[in-house]
């Protein structure tokens, strides 16, 4: 052993680096941690310390953290929030927003996701890519690209009254629906793709193992498929729950005024009143809104794993 | 229960009054243009226990599967108990399936994958619990029941699978390779256990193993199958004593097999020229041969006697020198290797102590009746 370390000139730089404790594993862990740091936990420094200052007509437009050889902290910006009505209910309104449309998204992707699984191998890879084909063109474009088909004078309702199933266009544009519809058909993919690479491990002899217990379809459906696709469901819900709580594009082009979300409140404080720290205060709290529910449900589940 | 199960000595297919109880009629399956079952005809008797057999990937599985209802026969009919079954859907065949690959629910306890059958039935949560909990017993997993499936080892999982597919009691149980992953103990406590469940419920039982010691145990008959076929149906003595073909001679018990070609019969024995015995075959007449046809003669190991001494008034003697002794406790396997280079495979009790046992290199006598020979021609 000695003697090998001694010849080996890669061996003993390793064991160099091994004494200020960079191992390879180390080093392994080292890259993506560093990316995380710059990336994530830095910006969200830099606007924890904004929500914690005044605003001022200054550049930056806050005050700043050390002044008078003291450091200046201020919770009035939280204080802010939760006594202007207008927060809270933004707040609550993309919650809502968000869950009613991760449920659609879950309505409509279930059966898409479970009949993709099933279909056969040709057909099933260009299902898929049929899934993923939107991402080729800008977000932004799709979603103008409603706009034209919802609008009073739009696709959806020429071809409605051609067909003569309505007389009067409907007003769907500048509506909280055509916001639902518009987020939900941005996110589907988000929510087909997981449950996707659950259902197609979805061992078939389970479900012949239960019809042949004597149980139908549906009790097969809900007893087995429901619960062993349990992981996928979450997974889809939480991808299109999280990013459609802090929506801002959908709602600003197809929404209305009356469309209340958190993301669109966060765009008027920042660029039209230049209020950055009431702007940083929303973001913090819309984060800690977002990650306590996430480490509950995450510690439930690696709970109910074991028992 | 209404009807009598099968007693031990009842016989009904041997009774040509007898109504089957399972009908199957030419049914073939094909995958692309595979047959994997191909041309099956088969009647199974109420109460039976009727076990398949055959090599790997014979066919055995996707015939159960076709009797459960989990794959659709590309032609012919199956029929349980006088009902054309083609347009049942397998969640309401009076039939239930062990899966080969076990098939628990994952996310279910050991508990509430046995208890699953019941409650689709719409058996009282109760009673069913109380059946569960006998049934568990049964399989002597009463202390597992709250565990996953993942969290018991392999021969426990086949037993919930068991227990799983038993505690329905239907009129025709599905076993796929039942005991395959059980310890030799468990697994004799277990085929008792299947008998007594055949005989006290009158339960048909379609049963598949790879064991022929299994099939000779537990069955009222045995199937026996080769590339999607049934070669031979009979009862275990007579699968073993009686094979029709090399195949099934071969595949239960082991045997020694001689190459020859009909010569003439003498009087009350037939002979047969085996230039590999190095001697002249004699055998019990066998009808419809010619002279000179191409037959094989089998012969059980435990039908030939090993002596140092050449026996006297044996039809058939032959000469050879030990090559290996296998010793198994009851009894010993000897090789034998006769002067044309074939090794014979024989079996010799160790039960009696007369002299010195026989061992390596020594010259020997292999002598058998005309009676244990079995003539085969195909
Ligand atoms: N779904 C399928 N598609 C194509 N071929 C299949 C399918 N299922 C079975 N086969 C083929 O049919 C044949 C019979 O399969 P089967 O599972 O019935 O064999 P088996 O007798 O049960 O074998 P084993 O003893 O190994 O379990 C095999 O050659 C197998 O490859
Ligand atoms: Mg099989």
């Amino acid at each position: 052993m000695t003697a090998l370390r001694a010849t080996s000139p890669w061996r003993k730089t390793a064991a160099l680096l091994a004494r200020f404790g960079l191992t390879g594993r180390a080093l392994v862990i080292a890259v993506p941690m560093l990316w995380l740091l710059v990336f994530f936990l830095v910006p969200f420094l830099v606007v924890l310390k904004i929500s914690f200052a005044d605003p001022m007509l200054a550049r930056p437009p806050y005050s700043p953290l050390f002044a008078d050889g003291s450091i200046q902290v201020t919770i009035g910006n939280y204080a802010y929030l939760w006594e202007d009505s207008l927060y809270i209910n933004a707040y609550w309104s993309s919650i809502k927003i968000a869950f009613f449309s991760t449920v659609m998204a879950l309505l409509i992707g279930y059966p898409m996701a479970y009949y993709i699984a099933r279909s056969p191998e040709p057909k099933r890879s260009l299902l898929l890519l049929l899934i993923v084909l939107p991402f080729w063109t800008s977000f932004l474009l799709r979603v103008y690209a409603w706009i034209g088909i919802l609008k009073t004078k739009g696709v959806l309702n020429m071809v409605l009254m051609k067909i003569g199933l309505i007389d009067q266009p409907l007003i769907i544009m500048q509506t909280d629906v055509a916001v639902y519809i518009g987020i939900v058909y941005t996110y589907l993919p988000f929510m087909i793709l997981p449950l996707y690479a659950n259902l197609v491990k979805l061992d078939n002899a389970m479900l012949e193992a239960s019809a042949d217990l004597g149980a139908k379809p549906m009790a097969t459906f809900f007893r087995i498929t429901i619960p062993l696709s349990m992981p996928g469901i979450v997974a889809g819900s939480m991808l299109v729950f999280i990013p459609a709580i802090g929506e801002f594009v959908i709602p600003a082009l197809l929404g209305g005024p009356d469309t209340l979300m958190i993301g669109k409140v966060l765009w008027t404080e920042f660029f039209s009143n230049r209020d950055w720290p009431v702007a940083s205060a929303v973001a913090i709290a819309m984060l800690i809104l977002l990650v306590i529910p996430i480490m509950l449900l995450r510690m439930a589940q690696s709970k109910g794993a074991d028992t | 229960m209404a009807e009598l199960p099968l007693a031990a000595d009842a016989k009904p297919w041997k009774d040509s009054a007898a109504v089957p109880f399972i009908r199957i009629k030419n049914i073939t399956k094909k995958f692309g243009e595979f047959s994997a079952v191909d041309d099956i005809t088969l009647d199974i008797y109420k109460g039976e226990l009727f076990c398949l057999l055959g090599g790997s990937g014979c066919g055995k599985s996707t015939l159960l599967r076709m009797l459960a209802g989990l794959e659709t026969p590309t032609s012919g009919t199956i029929e349980i108990d006088g009902q054309d079954v083609a347009d049942v859907a397998a969640f309401d065949r009076p039939t239930n399936m062990m899966f080969q690959s076990y098939a628990l629910f994952p996310h279910m306890t050991v508990e509430k994958n046995v208890i699953y059958g019941l409650l689709r039935e719409g058996v009282p949560k109760a009673e069913a619990k109380d059946r569960v909990a006998d049934m568990l017993r049964l399989v002597k997993l009463q202390d597992f029941a709250k565990r996953k499936p993942h969290q018991l080892s392999g021969g426990q999982q086949q037993r919930v699978a068991l227990a799983r597919s038993l505690i329905k009691q239907p009129k025709l149980l599905l076993l796929d390779e039942p005991l395959a992953a059980l310890d030799k103990k468990l697994r004799e406590e277990t085929q008792f256990e299947l008998i007594h469940i055949q005989e006290t419920l009158g339960v048909t039982f379609i049963v598949v193993t790879h064991d022929q010691e299994e099939a000779m145990t537990l069955s009222t008959r045995i199937g026996v199958m080769k590339d999607g076929k049934i070669v031979q149906v009979g009862e275990p003595p007579q699968i073993y004593e009686d094979p029709n073909s090399r195949y099934v001679a071969d595949f239960i018990g082991s045997v020694n097999m001689f190459e020859g070609t009909v010569d003439v019969a003498v009087s009350s024995t037939l002979r047969i020229k085996s230039p590999e015995a190095g001697i002249d075959l004699l055998v019990e007449p066998v009808e419809g041969l010619k002279a000179n046809q191409n037959v094989s003669v089998a012969i059980r190991p435990e039908r030939i006697t090993l002596t140092r001494h050449k026996p006297d008034g044996a039809a058939n003697i032959v000469e050879g020198g030990v090559v290996e002794v296998a010793y198994l406790g009851n009894l010993s396997v000897y090789r034998v290797k006769l002067a044309s280079g074939k090794i014979l495979k024989v079996t010799k009790s160790n039960l009696l102590h007369d002299e010195e046992p026989i061992s390596w290199d020594e010259k020997v006598f292999l002598s058998w009746s005309n009676a244990a020979g079995i003539v085969l021609t195909t």
